[in-house]
């Protein structure tokens, strides 16, 4: 083939470059959009993106959490704290909050909250009239992600209809949408579990404590590592273990920062941000595999949350 | 994978042809021997080929993500995929091969600089082999690699291959595609053993050309070779208005992405469509001053002088202005079941800037089999045609053959707010 001699930018630039338009088409094009933010690592990545997209403005959006009352507190202390320095207005919506109006039901006190995030989503979208959420799903984590559009129109229901997707043709996007309809812009979904790692480490941005190794109380149940006895924010403590189950102290840590009663940590003497890049170079096991206790009740179980409206 | 913290540049390649040529075992099949998936991933694809009855994993579970393709074996809609070698990094589309989501091909083909263009070695070039390939013609993809698939169902025949081939490069040479500056290779192999895809295997050593691997390691990274103009539409005006602070109260930056040329403090630039003239006084990413700004590279323009900009507006360099056009004529892909209306008023979005547009006519059809240009009153799905269109706000347009993003658009239909067409500026 032909000999390259026109300069291009290095891949994690690129994405980057990407992903600032993407941010910029969304205030550009949307009336009101939020800012999704956990205080996990993906979330992290893209407000550093919004700084550079947007300083030395304000973000043109909120930053918004729903927060299923189950979240390590690490995570909640991190989210609280990153919000202040960058002085940005965050919203937090809570599935507790649904559970006393009665729109969410738990099917038994130790179902997990996660999937109920949709519930409460949605509530908080018709409160504030949101037309845009700006979230830090990225397709490499599972089949269906890998499927959906970085402007991915939702339904007045917030349901996403995988096989009726609207064209999205060169960096044209289109997030335009009628009154209770709603976008949500992923601006991080070309990036790799990799290239966040590589990007937090270029951009030294800070990180919960929960992603580098820690002793942590666990137990084995069905092949995956459960943390038990964690303490709430609120005092509560939660994930006790089942009877006859032993609790093993052992260095883990995150992968990724969801719900408490469906995220595991892997085994992992990774305590800086250089050695995680490298155990990421070598993991056998994808993020959400190793991770996500539930997206293994069915081949399809992210496909059919999308469907009713989760991230 | 291992080496994945050292490689710098990024390649986007897509998959298309006709249905069952095997696109989506091709990318399973080149994941699987670069060692790009992951033991968790595996264990469940096999258990679903197990589920199915099959014998051995099916790679093409790994892009066909979605219940309704598992279950009826096809695919819908593009699936990305990301992989890296030593030397870089790519982003993957797998286009569907049905005639029926050629939209989603089209979605595909937009962004990607190389496509590897399947056929099946025992039934030839057929028909949405040519709608493809006239597609990657159309959207200007700068490289193109055909496969001819499927090599062991023909116990590797080089005559068969040579047949296919020339039968390809014949039809290439008709629509344009291989024209200068874009080169076309041709590839024996079977996406389902792997010969000719990351190794050569032992079946086909009267091949003496590169591998598939070997030819997307090697395609250069940038989308055109060319020199471009610079064009930066504007996406966004920031004005902090910060009373309190003396730095920014008039602090006045133009936010955008370099969509192509290059740019540097003191250039002279002229901000369409009113013409103003200016100096940049600074570029900026983040915190960060740069020097100068290169094609894709999303900065923020500080000009010398208060320029009146908002969204919508383009800078470019004074010495190379585009034209400012009322009228626009493109080859217009049709994306909807809705059929184009000529008597409708639709909103076409070109860069950061949409105007309200009417077709003023449809000069002809274009037949993808015989290539025959026809008169037509109407689009329905999946037609091409040269349409013309009166806009109502000026639009500064180039050619889509000189420079991809300022001469691409799209057709918005305001009642669902749906993209219904793919333009390309003649
Ligand atoms: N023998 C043989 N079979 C192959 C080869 N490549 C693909 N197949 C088979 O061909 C069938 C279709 O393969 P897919 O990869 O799903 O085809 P596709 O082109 O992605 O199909 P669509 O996306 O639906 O258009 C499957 O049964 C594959 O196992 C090959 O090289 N040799
Ligand atoms: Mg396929």
């Amino acid at each position: 083939m032909t000999t390259a001699n026109k300069k291009t930018l290095s891949h994690l630039d690129w994405l980057e470059a990407e992903a600032i338009h993407i941010l910029r088409e969304v205030a550009g094009q949307c009336s009101n959009p939020v800012l999704l933010f956990s205080g996990g690592k993906d979330s992290l990545c893209i407000l550093r993106l919004a700084e550079k997209a947007f300083r030395p403005g304000r973000f043109p959006f909120p930053l918004m959490h729903i927060d299923t009352g189950h979240n390590y507190k690490e995570v909640i202390e991190f989210r609280d704290q990153r919000a202040n320095e960058l002085g940005e207005r965050l919203i937090v919506r809570s599935v507790e909050d649904s559970m006393k109006r009665g729109t969410v039901v738990l099917k038994s006190d130790d179902e997990s909250r996660n999937k109920h995030q949709s519930v409460t989503l949605l509530e908080a979208i018709e409160e504030f009239g949101f037309d845009c959420c700006i979230g830090g799903a990225r397709r490499d984590e599972e089949k269906a992600r890998a499927k959906e559009r970085i402007m991915s129109f939702r339904d007045e229901f917030g349901q996403w209809d995988p096989k009726n997707q609207r064209p999205e043709l060169w960096n044209l996007y289109n997030a335009r949408s009628h009154k209770g309809e709603n976008i949500r812009a992923f601006p991080i979904s070309n990036w790799t579990e990799m290239d966040v790692w590589q990007y937090i480490e270029r951009e030294n941005l800070g990180l919960p404590s929960i992603y580098f190794a820690h002793q942590r109380d666990v137990v084995m149940r069905a092949g995956s590592i459960v943390p038990v006895n964690v303490p709430l924010a609120s005092g509560e403590v939660i994930n006790q273990p089942k009877a006859g189950e032993e609790i093993i102290n052992m260095q883990v840590r995150f992968r990724t920062v969801g719900d408490i009663t469906c995220t595991a940590p892997v085994i992992s003497d990774a305590d800086t941000i250089t050695k995680i890049v490298l155990e990421t170079a070598t993991t056998t096991i994808t993020e959400r595999g190793a991770t996500r206790l539930d997206d293994q009740t069915s081949d399809a179980s992210m496909e059919q949350r999308k469907k009713e409206g989760y991230f | 994978m291992s080496n994945a913290q050292h490689n710098d540049s990024l390649l986007r390649f897509m998959t298309c042809g006709s249905v069952d040529d095997g696109k989506s075992t091709l990318i399973g099949r080149l994941l699987f021997d670069t060692k790009s998936i992951l033991a968790d991933t595996l264990t469940q694809m096999d258990r679903t080929s197990k589920k199915r009855g099959l014998e051995t994993v099916d790679l093409s579970l790994l892009t066909d993500g979605l219940q309704a393709e598992r279950e009826q074996g096809i695919t819908i809609d593009v699936a990305y995929r990301y992989f890296s070698t030593g030397t870089r990094k790519y982003i993957i589309a797998d286009a569907p091969g049905h005639e029926q989501y050629t939209r989603n091909m089209v979605t595909a083909a937009s962004t990607a600089n190389l496509a590897i263009i399947l056929i099946d070695a025992r039934k030839g070039v057929l028909t949405q082999t040519r709608r493809h390939s006239f597609l990657a013609h159309l959207v200007g993809i700068p490289h193109i690699v055909v496969a001819i698939n499927k090599m062991d169902l023909v116990d590797f025949d080089q005559a068969t291959f040579e047949k296919i081939k020339s039968d390809y490069l014949n039809f290439a040479e008709q629509i344009g595609l291989q024209r200068a500056g874009r080169d076309i290779q041709v590839v024996p192999l079977s996406a389902l053993t792997g010969d000719m895809l990351v190794d050569r295997g032992d079946a086909m050593n009267w091949y003496e050309g590169p591998t598939m691997l070997e030819l997307l390691e090697s395609a250069p990274a940038a989308h055109s070779e060319q020199n471009e103009a610079f064009r930066f539409p504007v996406q966004f005006v920031c004005r902090p208005h910060a009373s309190d602070n003396h730095d920014l109260h008039d602090f006045r930056g133009f936010m955008g992405r370099v969509e192509s040329g290059e740019i540097s403090v003191g250039d002279a630039v002229t901000v369409l469509p009113n013409g103003y003239t200016s100096k940049v006084k600074a570029i900026q990413l983040g915190d960060e001053k740069l020097q100068s700004a290169i094609t894709e590279q999303s900065v923020t323009l500080l000009l010398e002088d208060e320029i009146d900009t908002s969204r919508g507006d383009m800078i470019v360099k004074s010495s190379e202005a585009p034209e400012a056009v009322k009228q626009i004529s493109g080859m217009v892909c049709w994306l909807s079941e809705t059929p184009l209306s000529t008597a409708r008023t639709y909103v076409i979005r070109h860069t950061t800037r949409e105007s309200k547009a009417k077709v003023s006519d449809i000069e002809y059809k274009v037949d993808v089999n015989s290539l025959e240009k026809l008169p037509s009153q109407g689009l329905a799905m999946n037609d091409i045609a040269k349409i013309n269109f009166k806009l109502a706000q000026p639009l500064m347009v180039d050619s889509y053959s000189k420079n991809r993003a300022t001469g691409a658009f799209i057709v918005i239909d305001e009642s669902t707010n749906n993209t219904v067409g793919a333009g390309m500026i003649i």
